[in-house]
């Protein structure tokens, strides 16, 4: 049965397989006890950042278009979500249902963010494209720093100074306090629903891609002119993709908010810098190759942790760890290398098939990687 | 009075900002690239100067021209074995990422070197304020200096790119690298060439920020490094003049945004300007706008 699945869906069915064993074998192993406090406090965070390269992996590998400021999203969406939390916090709302519905309302609002920002962003080519991308997650990180919000019996009061500003009743309560954000959210995210949300990410991303949508936004990517000239609506599927991206980035956010006790809009954690990550991981694992995405956002997260015994130097083996896994993958020297000498070739030779391309967490030719490399 | 000290005070950030852009955008110009260690060499170049100027006590003749080398050599070292192996790469986004990885491998070099405390520069321009309207409006030395050498780079730079037979082998290249090669000019070369003049280019703003704005840390190259990208974008990247008008609007508009509505969205309302003027103008204020062609 396995060989008469198409490859493609082979290929979608192993990143499935493997996301549910990675999240059974860890489970068991948590409650064996076998899992250090570190790796145990970071399970959520991986969930979090393998959305976030999942989501990322859309925009850049999908659409072709380099995006800079997904941690905008993401900011987006664990500030709405952790907001509606906060709000319903104190009503009979069972914790479940409530906290379901601050990730659906994350993902709605990042989607919303999504659709408005692409309408203009989405008309710019390129390097210019990606600055503006930059921009507006600078833009958001910004507002979120200056927003003051509170709540008292009269409703909702918001302002853009300060505190004091709010001109609340004597019962009110400060929820998103500028630069210090939102504090004491309940910790409801747990490492099934990270899973779970993942698992759900890639399956519609993966379906996205193989589907008539899909194969409309690729060809937008490797030839906007021609895909215009058969008649497929440019703007219309370039929107959509951005829009899912922003919604799965909005998600990513939810489950952020939902695991820190205080969530703030630094640089550190929402900044261009946290987008530029984003973009490691999506670079690193193979433009376009969702499982390849995931696989880097987990190592590259888990890898300075790992890296702690060398105290002060980790970050320094970090960059060049960084450096020479970029070259090895992508410099074309590289490349001819393996293929004459790669496991892979000695493997071929030994039964006698041939070698494909090369190996399959990169991608092909100049971003037109074909599709059963998804 | 408050609009015009602003305004000054905007119009010597614009110049070092447009210092930096101008090295970002001969490399883009030139290599297609983004490069984002540019910020980060800038940092280099502040703390070669402050090692000789604070600590081994050498003249300012003397520390600056060495950290220009110093800057050069590390962006020719940077070029060679980051992105020289890179340029064939089947996706520009691969060395977009090196770039990140010597970015990071700069910082935390710094950081292991020099220590994450904040040093403060000891400015190297010692010429007196100049004071106007009863001193009721202050233009310091530093002010004045940011503003000539900015024009002054600007102006050789231009000069260097449209009448040397260097500056003709990097127009070529940036047009057509394959034809220029097919000429007889030496692309990697010239390429290099490009990233040392960006990189020297770097130290001197390393020196003058720093001068103007003390305080000198392994992260001091990021922001302003960002602030120059988009300046560079503003302007129309890859035009020498685009980046000098960038930088200086940009400098401006930060300023006056900083101190006419608010501190705290100073960054935002650059950000949102740039948005702007790439919706109006979606190849920046000097940019060619290139046709596609089926």
């Amino acid at each position: 049965m396995w060989k008469k699945l198409s490859k493609g869906t082979r290929k979608n069915t192993v990143t499935y397989l493997l996301v549910i064993v990675t999240y059974l074998v860890m489970s068991i192993l948590q409650s064996g006890g076998h899992l250090s406090n570190l790796i145990s406090g970071m399970l959520v965070l991986l969930c979090v950042y393998a959305i976030m390269a999942v989501s990322l992996n859309l925009t850049v590998g999908v659409l072709g278009e380099l995006s800079l400021g997904h941690a905008g999203f993401m900011c987006v969406g664990a500030f709405s979500s952790a907001l509606f939390t906060q709000l319903t916090v104190s009503t009979e709302m069972n914790a479940n249902v409530r906290f379901f519905f601050a990730i659906v309302i994350g993902i709605v609002t990042a989607a919303v963010f999504g659709f408005m920002i692409g309408i203009p962003v989405l008309r710019l080519k390129g390097d210019y494209l990606a600055i503006v991308t930059l921009a507006f997650g600078e833009i958001i990180k910004n507002l979120c720093n200056v927003l003051f919000l509170g709540k008292d019996s009269s409703g909702i009061h918001v302002s853009m100074k300060d505190t004091m500003s709010l001109g609340m009743g004597a019962d009110g309560v400060v929820i998103i306090n500028g630069p210090q954000g939102i504090t004491r959210t309940p910790k409801q995210a747990t490492f099934l629903i990270g899973m779970l949300i993942l698992l759900i990410s890639l399956i519609i991303v993966l379906n996205l891609i193989n589907s008539r949508t899909g194969r409309a936004i690729m060809s937008i990517r490797d030839n906007r002119i021609a895909a215009e000239s058969v008649g497929i609506n440019v703007t219309k599927y370039k929107l959509l993709a951005f829009t899912v991206s922003a919604a799965i980035a909005g998600a990513a956010g939810a489950l952020y908010a939902h695991n820190t006790s205080s969530l703030m809009a630094t640089s550190a954690k929402f900044g261009y810098n946290m987008s530029i990550m984003f973009l490691v991981f999506v670079v690193l694992g193979g433009i376009g190759n969702m499982r390849g995405g995931v696989i880097a956002a987990v190592l590259l997260t888990v890898l300075p942790e790992v890296l702690r015994f060398a105290e002060d130097k980790r970050m320094l083996i970090y960059a060049i760890v960084l450096i020479l896994a970029m070259l090895w993958n992508w410099a074309p020297a590289a490349r001819t290398f393996r293929e004459k000498y790669g496991i892979r070739r000695i493997l071929a030779a030994r039964t006698g098939r041939k070698v494909i391309g090369s190996e399959g967490i990169n991608a092909s030719e100049s971003g037109k990687q074909k599709e059963e490399e998804m | 009075m408050r609009f015009l000290t602003s305004f000054i005070n905007g119009i010597s950030l614009g110049s070092v900002y447009a210092i930096i852009a101008l090295g970002y955008t001969m490399v883009y110009g030139i290599a297609k690239m983004l490069n984002f260690a540019h910020g980060d060499v800038i940092m280099v170049g502040a703390y070669a100067a402050f090692v000789m100027l604070n600590q081994i006590g050498l003249p300012v003749y003397v520390a600056i021209p060495v950290s220009m080398v110093v800057c050069t050599v590390l962006g020719l070292i940077i070029e060679r074995f980051a992105y020289r192996p890179l340029r064939k790469a089947a996706s520009p986004l691969a060395v977009l990422i090196t770039a990140i990885g010597v970015s990071y491998l700069l910082q935390n070099l710094a950081l292991l070197i020099f220590g994450a405390n904040t040093r403060s520069f000891s400015s190297v321009v010692h010429l007196k304020s100049l004071r106007l309207f009863d001193g009721r409006i202050i233009i310091t030395g530093e002010m004045i200096v940011n503003a000539v050498v900015c024009i002054v780079i600007m102006t050789g730079l231009t000069l260097f790119v449209n009448k040397t037979k260097q500056g003709q082998a990097m127009r070529a290249v940036s047009e057509d690298k394959g034809a220029a090669q097919l000429m007889g000019i030496n692309a990697n070369g010239t390429i290099a060439l490009t990233f040392a003049i960006g990189a020297a280019l770097a130290a001197v703003a390393g020196v003058l920020m720093c001068s103007s704005y003390p305080a000198l840390t392994p992260y001091t190259g990021a922001m302003p490094g960002i602030k120059a990208f988009v300046a560079a974008v503003f302007g129309g990247i890859g035009s020498i003049p685009g980046a000098f008008i960038g930088g200086i609007l940009l400098g401006v508009i930060e300023v006056l945004g900083k101190s006419y509505i608010s501190s705290q969205l100073g960054d935002a309302i650059v950000f949102s300007v740039l948005i702007i003027v790439l919706l109006v103008k979606p190849t920046g204020i000097l940019g060619k706008n290139i046709q596609e062609k089926v």
